[in-house]
């Protein structure tokens, strides 16, 4: 479904990414982390085409995203939906009007059929009850679920999940990975997912792909990386305070600064 | 010396690109313009956040504006005798040049701002970027009909401040000071003409595309932080002021 | 979606108001008498001199408003300047042997045509003409005059010469 190849970018002067390749299997959930920093959001958005990497390709669907116009880019992305990282709902509107925003700007359904496919949405995430509420008055786990409902309306074969779990508490998180997992099997759809919370990770992926300095460190299974021996997947995995990625930002000898005199 | 002038040149290139990025952005929105007329309602909404929201604010300053400019003229030209002509000299005044540019100044801080600030919000926290992923661009969506609305509610908004703020010179001089009412409206009749409220409206159309553009451009391009936006609602207001001068300056050159 | 009618009587008021001001503008604070200003006859009258008279200008009687000009134009086959006027139906009794001179509204103000009534029994009509007519008095030939007087004195009466404008 999508395919990176040998992806290089970097924004002045400092490199995100060289060298990347990853593929991700029609139907399946993966999952891409690392440390924070390592371009992990910035490879999203060269999916979904919000980027241009400076060599290398992101093939979605058998399209090359770099390279198409902009039309062709909008049609691409009618078969896709993304979940931004706060849900990024429209605070004009209520969340009913939020889920039923794609289907109004893209189709001319009647008035009823896009109640009724913007309750069944609603009635997926659990949130029919809060149709009428303003995003304002949504918690952030709430807020999240009425965005993934607007992801789906479209009926969409790609769902992009941007740090879908940051900032909520346990039992939100409990529902929105239930969320990602049955919308996945259910509508067959292919899930991407950008995290670092690995537990939860670990629970819902096929497959993981770890981010490091700017290239893949570890790919495969939730198994295969917690049986990893390299050392960064270790550190990253079980959340080590020192190790490849080190605990202190470079800085100068510390006794001989402590001891120099001020200047 | 040499650093300063360096400095000097560096900050006119960039206001220069930052003036030409903005013409780009009005021909974007020019370009898309056809679009809105399909979708009226929105621009609707629009008017009403720029020109219905900002009424109070621009009736009540035209009418304060109006009464102290009767005092100040009265008091000048009854030195001279010439308190009859208290209507026509307010009225061309007004018209011509307080109206117009009280009003863009006003409508800078008043809907302006709170355009900036509201795209500037809606790009903080990626409402513009969600558009931009459900396939709705987001300059036709959100920006097109925000600066539309604008465009049409600032000549409106500068006749409804004329016509208060004549209300005003009327209320003090007439009401209070006793100017004789027929000699005021006549005097003022006989000075202004058709092309001085023709001035007055381009004045006041041309600042409302200067004033529209900047707060929908600095908001559309704010920096995705709490201080981006802060920033572009200041930039907003500080630059559509001194745009407003400017181009009045400019204009009544023009007109004159 | 819940207030959408109430944004739209919001922007109904607003635009209502707005045109009400233009209105307001147009037909108050200017001359312009829109839609019912086709009323009432025109005269012309031919004037050596007419400073600074304007298009739109008021035509006075006996202090009373009664008209406006409405066109200027200056005929090269007598070098005078022809200035129209339309007059109210209303007065429609001005005597046809009534005078018309140019005077200033105070010391600064705008300056208008004065019609001082004559006694013939007969009154202008549509297209007719004021024959007698007064030059507006030009401040600079004013000062001229005065000045030649002052110097002439002694040797008669001062015949001011037109000087330079």
């Amino acid at each position: 479904m999508v395919v990176v190849r040998g992806l290089h970018f970097s924004i002045n002067g400092r490199v995100i990414f060289s060298g990347i390749d990853l593929n991700v299997r029609r139907g399946s959930v993966t999952a891409i982390m690392g440390p924070s920093g390592t371009g992990k959001t910035t490879l999203l958005r060269m999916m979904t085409g919000q980027q241009r990497p400076d060599s290398g390709n992101v093939e979605v669907d058998g399209q090359d995203v770099g390279a198409l116009g902009r039309t062709q880019l909008l049609d691409l992305r009618r078969r896709m939906g993304m979940l931004f990282q706060n849900g990024a709902l429209l605070t004009d509107f209520d969340v009913f009007e939020n889920v039923a925003f794609p289907l109004r700007e893209h189709t001319r359904l009647p008035e009823r059929l896009i109640r009724h496919i913007v309750l069944t949405k609603l009635q997926t995430v659990g949130l029919r009850g809060a149709a009428q509420l303003m995003p304002a008055e949504l918690s952030g786990g709430m807020a999240r679920r009425v965005a993934l409902a607007r992801a789906m309306v479209m009926d969409p074969r790609l769902l992009v999940y941007d740090e879908p779990f940051a900032g909520l508490d346990p039992i939100s998180m409990g529902v929105v990975l239930r969320l990602i997992r049955q919308t996945n099997d259910a509508l067959g759809i292919t899930s991407i997912i950008v995290s670092h919370d690995v537990q939860e990770i670990c629970s819902v992926a096929d497959t993981i792909y770890l981010l490091s300095d700017g290239s893949i460190a570890a790919a495969g299974t939730p198994q295969d990386l917690n049986g990893s021996d390299a050392q960064i997947v270790r550190q990253f995995m079980q959340g080590l305070p020192d190790g490849p990625v080190p605990f202190h930002y470079p800085a100068p000898d510390y006794h001989g600064q402590l001891l120099e005199r001020a200047p | 010396m040499n650093g300063m002038i360096g400095d000097i040149v560096g900050s006119a290139r960039d206001s220069l690109a930052t003036f030409g990025r903005m013409m780009m952005f009005l021909g974007r929105l020019l370009a898309a313009t056809p679009a809105a007329v399909l979708r009226p309602r929105l621009v609707v909404h629009q008017i009403y956040n720029a020109g219905a929201l900002s009424l109070l604010i621009i009736m009540t300053c035209g009418l304060f504006v109006g009464m102290v400019l009767a005092l100040l003229g009265y008091d000048l030209l009854s030195r001279v005798a010439s308190e009859d002509i208290l209507g026509a000299g307010a009225a061309l005044a007004l018209t011509k040049q307080l109206g117009p540019v009280l009003t863009a100044l006003l409508f800078a801080g008043r809907a302006g701002s709170a355009l900036a600030s509201e795209l500037g919000l809606m790009r903080a926290t990626d409402q513009l970027a969600a558009m931009e992923m459900m396939a709705v661009d987001p300059l036709r969506r959100v920006a097109l009909p925000r600066f539309l609305g604008g465009v049409l509610a600032m000549p409106l908004l500068t006749a409804i401040f004329i016509a208060i703020a004549i209300f005003g010179v009327q209320l003090v001089g007439v009401q209070q000071v006793k100017i004789d009412p027929g000699s005021f409206w006549s005097q003022m009749r006989s000075a202004v003409e058709l092309a001085d409220i023709y001035e007055g409206l381009i004045k006041g159309t041309v600042f409302g595309i200067a004033c529209s553009l900047i707060a929908v451009y600095e908001g559309y391009n704010a920096a995705p932080t709490a201080e981006g936006i802060g920033r572009a609602t200041t930039r907003t207001v500080v630059v559509s002021s001194v745009a407003t001068l400017i181009l009045n300056f400019i204009l009544t050159a023009f007109m004159l | 979606m819940r207030q959408t009618r109430a944004i739209e009587v919001g922007t109904g008021l607003f635009v209502v108001l707005g045109l009400a001001a233009l209105f307001f503008m147009v037909t108050e604070i200017t001359a312009e008498r829109v839609g019912v200003q086709r009323h009432g006859y025109l005269l012309s009258a031919r004037f050596d001199q007419i400073g600074g008279l304007k298009v739109g200008a008021p035509v006075s009687i006996a202090g009373v408003n009664i008209g406006r000009v409405t066109d200027i134009s200056f005929d090269d086959s007598d070098y005078r300047a022809v200035v129209q006027m339309r007059i109210d139906e209303q007065y429609s009794r001005i005597p046809d042997d009534s005078d018309a001179g140019i005077f200033t509204q105070g010391l600064l103000g705008n300056q208008y045509i004065g019609i001082a009534a004559g006694l013939s029994d007969t009154f202008f009509v549509d297209q007719d003409r004021i024959e007698l007519t007064h030059s507006a008095l030009v401040l600079e030939k004013l000062i001229g005059k005065f000045m030649l007087s002052m110097a002439g004195r002694g040797n008669g009466s001062g015949e001011a010469e037109e000087g330079a404008e």
